[in-house]
């Protein structure tokens, strides 16, 4: 971006020692970061291997988990991260969508900005908050009023019925649905936010092009600016699942802490972050234990890099959020 | 005038139709979610206030599980806040000037920024467990000074992306201007760059120090939490958010209580943060474009 008569100037120099110095401490504040990253990775490879070499690579599908045993397995905390994750998603995605819809082509032009910040800002609450909401209103809630009269509802329609694993447990209130319902409430403001960001990085010439052929508000939306920014819109919410699969607090309040294969969407279950949270208490050092939470951890790093890299790239055109 | 024909109209009617159904649904949605999240502020608020007196403010916490307070967690929560963001927004700053100034498109600065992107929103349970690892489990014991260093990891890439998206905002001008007066390249960022942009670069720490006063899952693994009134950092620290998840799960309906109030403190210290920096971060992009 430097004019190159600037550039070329800068290029005859003699060594300087404070430019020097000043290029080599930003490099390595550079390098900082990606050291970082890779000690992250190495730190929970090498503390994990314990674990990888004793159960072998059946670790990352054996279904036990057992401190009495000593026996780990870490297919019951992946199982769990993975369905509360995606099904948080299934739920916060439409309704992120919608807002960040309304926000930007329907409400009027007073609004928009006061209730973008306010989406904004509840993206910033801390996630402990919404963890102590689920445990203390939504759990009591889903246990008293909703769970029960699901499987009221879904024992009528014959082919899911008593068999229908999914709705058909005791109705606990805090387990695999609770903890899902919960995520998606403490992600939804953030990909309403991002949705809107992406959504208004279309050129507005585009959309004013539409508009003057008589297209309506949804035809812009699904005929323009959703072509325009589709990959955007695919990192949003991949950047909102990085997001659901490797959060702690909001989740430890409310799966129940049971790490078993859940057996219905009401089951106690376990994620990988709760699992690691709640164990290692009582994880000694040098323990297999300990070992074995740090293998999840190098599992839930492997996955969660490789969703928030996916989300990067869609999102690195505009490179938004 | 022309009337137009039964098939135009059809169409017409079940072109608007659709837009009204997807409008409205959209709406919906929207109403639906505004009103679940005011409704857990709303219920933070009511079970909030109630608990908040000068108690919480002036006394430790209580190990009897009645009474007491949360000031050793606030000072707690304060000084590993304050420690993470002096180690991690010098560190934010210079890979935020690495990435604007220097690297730009190169090979290496394109990594740094994908990287940086990544730890932005890594799992923070992942850094608590990454910091017990090199800094509690081989220094024989949980420490303040970890936890700090936990926070710090947090907010670096916070701070590095703001601080590169805001040095963009710089006018060319002004680099070419300082080098046309013969300043040198550290010269033009010290003197000219980072005076013109430092607002910008304010908001985006006070960003990230919002980010981490919020923090619960890293600090498990690394300053414990503390029930006893302590400033040693190379002890267990107590912190709001761990004082929180202690409280909330136990069974005394005093100490739910002052968790709720907990929650309350640090979510109005949360939000103030995000409005004062958003507030600042707007008039300083208005008078830079």
């Amino acid at each position: 971006m430097e004019t190159t008569a600037a550039k070329s100037l800068i290029g005859t120099r003699k060594p300087h020692l404070g430019d020097t110095t000043f290029h080599i401490s930003l490099y390595v504040a550079g390098a900082i970061v990606v050291v970082v990253l890779a000690s992250i990775l190495l730190i929970m490879f090498l503390g994990g291997r314990q674990a990888f070499e004793t159960f072998g690579v059946g670790f990352i599908w054996s279904t036990e988990w057992n401190a009495v045993t000593s026996i780990y397995g870490a297919l019951p905390a992946i199982t769990g991260t993975l369905i509360t994750a995606l099904l948080a998603i299934c739920i916060a995605w439409p309704i992120g969508f919608g807002i960040a819809f309304f926000l930007t082509e329907i409400c009027p032009r007073a609004l928009r900005a006061p209730l973008g910040i306010a989406i904004e800002l509840l993206a910033a609450i801390p996630s402990i908050v919404y963890g102590m909401w689920g445990f203390f209103v939504l759990a009591p809630f889903m246990a008293e009023t909703v769970q029960p009269w699901l499987t009221e509802v879904f024992a009528w329609i014959p082919p899911l019925g008593d068999s229908f694993f999914w709705f058909s447990a005791p109705p606990l209130g805090v387990g695999l649905m609770t903890a899902s319902l919960v995520l998606a409430v403490m992600i939804l403001p953030f990909i309403a936010a991002t949705t809107r960001d992406v959504m208004l990085s279309t050129p507005q010439l585009l959309k004013d092009g539409a508009y003057a052929m008589g297209a309506t508000r949804w035809e812009t939306l699904t005929g323009v600016v959703i072509p325009a920014v589709r990959g955007s819109l695919f990192g949003a919410v991949f950047l909102g699942l990085g997001r659901a699969l490797g959060e702690t607090m909001a989740v430890v309040f409310v799966i129940g802490n049971a790490t078993r294969m859940p057996d219905s969407l009401y089951a106690p279950s376990a994620s990988i972050a709760s699992v690691v949270a709640n164990n290692f208490p009582e994880a000694e050092t040098g323990s297999i234990q300990l070992a074995a939470l740090l293998g999840l951890g190098f599992i839930l790093f492997v996955v969660s890099f490789g969703v928030l890299a996916l989300a990067r790239l869609l999102l690195r055109q505009e490179r938004m959020a | 005038m022309r009337t137009l024909s039964p098939a135009v109209k059809a169409r017409y009617f079940r072109r608007q139709a659709a837009d009204l159904i997807m409008s409205g649904l959209c709406i919906v949605a929207a109403i639906i979610g505004i009103i679940m999240l005011a409704l857990i502020l709303w219920m933070l608020f009511s079970k909030g206030l109630t608990g908040l007196s000068l108690d919480v403010f002036t006394k430790s916490m209580s190990s009897t599980g009645t009474g007491g307070g949360l000031a050793n967690a606030i000072v707690g929560s304060l000084i590993q806040v304050g420690i993470g963001s002096m180690i991690g927004a010098p560190l934010g700053m210079m890979v935020g000037v690495y990435l604007s100034e220097v690297g730009k498109t190169s090979p290496f600065a394109s990594v740094v920024r994908f990287v940086n992107d990544i730890l932005l929103s890594a799992p923070s349970v992942l850094i608590g467990l990454f910091v017990y690892q090199i800094a509690v489990s081989p220094f024989g014991g949980f420490s303040g000074i970890a936890g700090a260093l936990a926070l710090a990891l947090l907010a670096m890439p916070v701070v590095a992306r703001t601080t590169e998206d805001i040095l963009r905002l710089v006018p060319q001008a002004y680099r070419d201007g300082a080098i046309a007066l013969g300043s040198r390249e550290n010269e033009v960022v010290r003197k000219v760059i980072l005076p013109a942009a430092f607002g910008g670069i304010l908001t985006g720490i006070l960003l990230a120090v919002a980010r981490i006063a919020g923090e619960t899952a890293p600090l498990i693994f690394t300053s414990l939490g503390n029930s006893n009134w302590s400033t040693d950092l190379t002890k267990p620290m107590a912190s709001l958010p761990i004082a929180i998840y202690r409280y909330a799960g136990s069974p005394s309906a005093d100490l739910v209580q002052l968790a709720w109030t907990g929650a309350l403190l640090i979510t109005v210290g949360v939000l103030l943060l995000n409005v004062v920096s958003r507030v600042s971060l707007a008039a300083v992009k208005r008078g830079q474009s």
